[in-house]
């Protein structure tokens, strides 16, 4: 029982930490705000989440203690994340920083 | 559909007070009698049976959480290729939601989307403008799936 649990909870903890390592990458190789936004906005999110899952999974199993701020701080990143995302590109588009090689653009057309 | 819950609520206060114990399990057998009550009664409501509404949540809740891990997989690869053969750009959306509420869940969903984030709502709220991060690839495949969120949120709100 405690051997199972504590492989689920390396593997958790193990995927969380290769995504936000993956996201960090993306920011770093991306060529533009918008691309790396992708990266950032969800390859972070899961990761955070990942992270947290592990650590609430490890002090129910193991230590036998059930901390519900874990699982609220999980929802609540769950909920901030994809809106802090979007709102940095919006931020940067009406800013007029310029994407990269493009290939449609409606957006421009329509509004400004 | 608040009506409903508060409704199934005091019948399982009455059934705690016929059965003179007040307890969860007491509440909790209320309630679900009280359940059964309502769903008898369903035709006198103007809205639908609420456990209906109660499960499209559920389903969206668990379509956002396999979309946000295909997200993932479809963003690692493109971060992890070794070459960067990628061609981003802006489309615009059509989309046929009313509310401020609803609008703001496919925004969120659509941007938990396999390669996919969200700039911009257009003033009159008929169109989303939506960053793709590989626009020839992902296209048409995006607005079939995007067609499957804009159900499953209505199925919630109708």
């Amino acid at each position: 029982m405690t051997a199972t649990a504590e492989i689920v909870i390396i593997i958790f903890l193990l995927l969380g930490v290769f995504l936000t390592l993956a996201a960090a990458f993306g920011v770093i190789r991306l060529p533009d705000v918008y691309t790396r936004n992708h990266a950032a906005s969800k390859s972070a999110t899961l990761g955070v989440m990942l992270i947290l899952l592990a650590c609430f999974l490890y002090f129910y199993l193991i230590e036998g203690h059930f901390s519900s701020r874990v699982l609220l701080g999980i929802a609540f990143i769950f909920i901030t994340a994809p809106v802090g995302g979007h709102l940095i590109s919006r931020a940067a588009y009406n800013s007029g920083v310029k994407l990269w090689e493009k290939s449609v653009r409606d957006d421009l057309k329509n509004k400004k | 559909m608040a009506f409903q819950i508060l409704l199934n609520f005091f019948l399982a206060f009455l059934w705690m007070f016929l059965q003179v114990s007040f307890d969860g399990t007491t509440f909790f057998v209320g309630y679900l009698l009280g359940l059964i009550v309502l769903y008898g009664m369903r035709r006198f409501f103007k809205a639908d049976f609420y456990m209906r509404r109660v499960l499209a949540v559920i389903y969206l809740t668990l379509l956002f959480f396999k979309e946000l891990f295909m997200a993932n997989i479809d963003v690692l690869k493109v971060i992890l290729k070794p070459k960067l053969d990628i061609q981003p750009g802006i489309f615009a959306l059509p989309i046929e939601l009313k509310t401020d509420w609803e609008i703001t869940l496919l925004a969120n969903l659509i941007t938990l989307t396999p390669g996919t984030l969200v700039i911009d709502v257009s003033d009159d709220q008929k169109i989303l403008y939506v960053h793709a991060i590989d626009v020839p690839d992902v296209q048409d495949a995006i607005k079939g799936i995007k067609d499957s969120f804009e159900k499953a949120i209505m199925e919630v709100s109708r």
